[in-house]
């Protein structure tokens, strides 16, 4: 018998995109003085012609947000500040399905993820700290009520509005105001949610976007009008901008790489476990700091898991993301690409077994063929460097001991996963985990009442929950 | 004191439950404020700091595995064998800085006190920094404060007693071990804790105490890569960027306080793990 689906693409005439956009700073846009294309990772056709932020555009951009913190949005009761933020939520929710197509088009994420999941995420994380705002203090035991002033927040292209939301969200709950810089490749729709301001009424210059590169990203971090810096990017980069702001008086939280490990005991539901894996690993393409991108397997069942799970594997269908039926996008970009291709061949030439599914994929557009490494040992790059692609590396394991050992064998400590019949078991070696996220029997769930973030060199800090906010709040420690 | 000598003590390292030298064989004169000579310490070398990570590291699973009733009675344990050689250290004290008796009887005190409010930290904080989350699905979802792992104190140069204990006890009450470098001037107090600490079922390695320079040391220690956390509350404020910038590498989590009692002390070196697992049969 033969499945065939048909197509079934979402159509794209919800979303308008403008030929060229500017910066949106103190409630208006902003010409640019020079722009860089925005692409569809899928097609490779040009969205949208978009505004290289300069350091002059920064710095307006700082001033109103100064502006706004120090006449109005400070001034603001709490009560006031979240209804605003209730607001913000419920226009995201009835433009969801605009947001849900841009969002696929500049980033090549398949539409089921992007209308699922980014989405309403991202208007959940602004449903929920907009009723944090009058009930600071009692958030917890490590803070005041006092916001930073102007935060200034960098954020990835692998979930570009989520990533908005995880730090818009809080900032404004906690009452400070927001310089934004959006990834350079997935600029949109942090620019559809300036409009989402707009249309909330939002004082001007509380939450001010400037779109731009590295050299944009470096230009906040430096100025000195801003009290604190949200970074979500490779650990990298992180550092960089930790090293910048050592000396300085500004606040630092990082959310960074990841090399999950996903380990999975000789009791597991195979079943199940198989999906979690593929769920682990190839969601968003394996975009995803928190990834199970390292499968540690009990010697036992490791045969069973991986005819399993390349039988599944097989029916990972690639392609167009717009396609409702579309389970693997759009690697993000030609650079993301090649840098996949680079430690997909440092794994062959180790020596570990390379398998990918034999999936038809399109002429134009950047894509990889899901893919797994057996015989990875620790030594080898794939099995240490973050890959941030749809390539999962494969150890073994006979004892219990020695899967944490190597669970934990790594800088990172942002994820893992754990399949186990075994509760107790379960239990020990959450404990044992060096991560800041465990999954237990399931894997890639995110909440924003659920605190997210790494330990080691993973990141400082969580974002989401009662943890999250006080990243955004003074703290006693310098 | 006609016709019998004093006897002096020796004041050495505490690495791993043990009083070495410094490898280094280098010693440093530590006068009191009038410039009387009143021991030579050791003078702590890179090696003496990374052979103490090495003690921290290996105690650490073990006092993490400690239960939080029974880490919370040895901190309590080191209070009741500091109350009880008050006058010693009082003493001591005022040798050192020139404290009056009641002053430095006062510092004794309030570093007893103190080490029984963390004491009592240890199995409370945990539920109040901890949280059941309500996710939007069928999951169980809880996120729990765990200990950082070693950490590193950088003791104030004054209070060498209640500067040092401020530093120390919040680092270990979560299960974290500490590697402490105690006042560059005035070591004696923090030497002589280490005798305290030694009677006080503390595992060996939990708590290493080093005696030397600022200068010297604090750069090392911000750069160890195996270190995961640092207190340098006892560094002047204009080293603080240098120290953090030379953290970077690890990313390691750096704090400075200015209050001896917070629960932030304690938290500062605690990372937050979230747990997800479905609900369903």
């Amino acid at each position: 018998m033969n499945f065939e689906y048909a197509a079934a693409p979402e159509s794209r005439s919800v979303v308008k995109i403008d030929p060229v956009y500017g910066h949106f700073i103190n409630g208006k846009w902003v010409n640019g003085s020079a722009h860089f294309n925005s692409i569809n990772p899928a097609t490779e056709e040009v969205l949208s012609s978009i505004a290289l932020g300069s350091t002059a555009d920064v710095d307006a951009a700082v001033k109103a947000a100064r502006n706004a913190f120090d006449k109005s949005w400070s001034k603001l009761s709490g009560r006031e500040r979240g209804k605003y933020l209730f607001r913000i939520a419920r226009i995201m929710q009835e433009r969801a399905r605009e947001f849900a197509v841009l969002e696929t088009l500049d980033n090549g994420k398949p539409i089921r993820e992007s209308r699922d999941v980014d989405v309403p995420l991202a208007a959940a994380h602004f449903f929920y700290h907009a009723g944090w705002a009058d009930k600071l203090e009692y958030a917890g035991v490590e803070t005041t009520t006092t916001p930073h002033g102007v935060v200034g927040q960098i954020i990835p292209w692998n979930f570009p509005l989520l990533m908005l939301a995880w730090k818009v969200a809080p900032a404004l709950a906690t009452g400070n105001t927001v310089v934004l810089k959006p990834a350079e490749t997935t600029s949109l729709t942090a620019l559809l949610f300036a409009q989402v301001c707009q249309q909330a009424g939002l004082p001007d210059g509380v939450v001010n976007i400037v779109t731009g590169d590295g050299s944009t990203g470096s230009a906040i971090v430096n100025h000195p009008g801003i009290d604190k810096i949200a970074f979500t990017g490779s650990t990298e980069v992180g550092k960089l901008i930790a090293r910048a702001v050592a000396s300085t008086n500004k606040s630092l939280t990082l959310e960074l790489g990841g090399k999950g490990a996903n380990i999975v005991f000789g009791d597991a539901a195979i079943d199940e476990t198989v999906e979690g894996i593929v769920n682990g690993i190839f969601f968003n393409q394996g975009h995803v700091c928190c990834a199970g991108s390292r499968l540690i397997l009990q010697e036992s069942i490791a045969d069973e898991v991986l005819e399993k799970l390349k039988r599944r594997m097989d029916k990972i269908r690639v392609g167009d993301p717009l396609d409702k039926n579309t389970d693997l996008g759009a690697i993000n970009s030609a650079e993301q690409l090649a840098k996949i291709r680079e430690l997909t061949a440092a794994g062959e030439a180790e020596g570990a077994g390379r398998w990918s599914t034999n999936c038809v994929m399109p002429d134009k557009g950047f894509w990889f063929a899901p893919t797994i490494f057996t015989g990875v040992t620790q030594a080898h790059r794939i099995a240490r460097e973050e890959i941030f692609g749809p390539v999962l590396s494969v150890l073994t394991f006979r004892t219990p001991a020695e899967a944490i050992e190597k669970a934990n064998n790594t800088p990172f400590g942002l994820s893992a996963g754990i399949w186990s019949e075994k509760g107790s078991n379960i239990l020990w070696a959450t404990q044992q985990l060096r991560a800041g996220v465990i999954w237990a029997n399931t894997f890639n769930k995110f909440d924003p009442t659920s605190p997210f973030g790494g330990y080691k060199e993973s990141g400082w800090g969580r974002e989401g929950g009662r943890h999250g906010l006080s990243a955004y709040l003074k703290g006693s420690a310098k | 004191m006609s016709g019998r000598l004093e006897v002096m003590k020796t004041y050495k390292l505490y690495i791993n439950g043990a009083f070495p030298r410094t490898e280094s064989g280098r010693s440093y004169e530590i006068t009191s404020n009038k410039g009387e000579f009143l021991a030579n310490a050791c003078l702590a070398s890179r090696k003496d700091l990374r052979d103490a990570v090495v003690a921290a590291r290996a105690a650490q699973p073990g006092w993490a595995k400690a239960t939080a009733y029974n880490r919370g009675q040895i901190l309590y344990r080191i209070a009741e064998m500091l109350e009880g050689r008050s006058d010693q250290f009082a003493q001591e004290i005022s040798l050192q800085t020139g404290a009056s008796a009641k002053e430095s009887l006062q510092e004794v005190s309030d570093s007893v006190d103190l080490l029984v409010w963390y004491a009592g930290w240890s199995d409370k904080l945990p539920s109040l920094a901890g949280s059941t989350n309500p996710v939007s699905g069928p999951f169980y979802n809880f996120t729990v404060p765990e200990a950082l792992g070693v950490v590193g104190a950088i003791a104030p140069i004054d209070k060498p007693l209640l500067g040092f204990v401020a530093a120390i006890a919040p680092i270990l009450v979560s299960g974290n071990t500490a590697v402490a470098l105690a006042s560059s001037t005035a070591p004696l107090s923090a030497i002589s804790f280490a005798e305290v600490v030694a009677t006080s079922d503390l595992p060996n390695g939990v708590l290493n105490i080093l005696s030397g320079q600022q200068n010297e040391l604090a750069p090392w220690f911000a750069s160890h890569m195996d270190i995961d956390g640092l207190d340098i509350s006892g560094l002047p404020v204009d080293q603080h960027g240098a120290i953090k910038e030379a953290g970077v590498e690890n990313l390691k989590r750096i704090s400075a306080f200015t209050k001896s009692s917070e629960p932030g002390r304690i938290l500062a070196f605690m990372e937050a793990k979230t747990v997800w697992h479905p609900i369903g049969n």
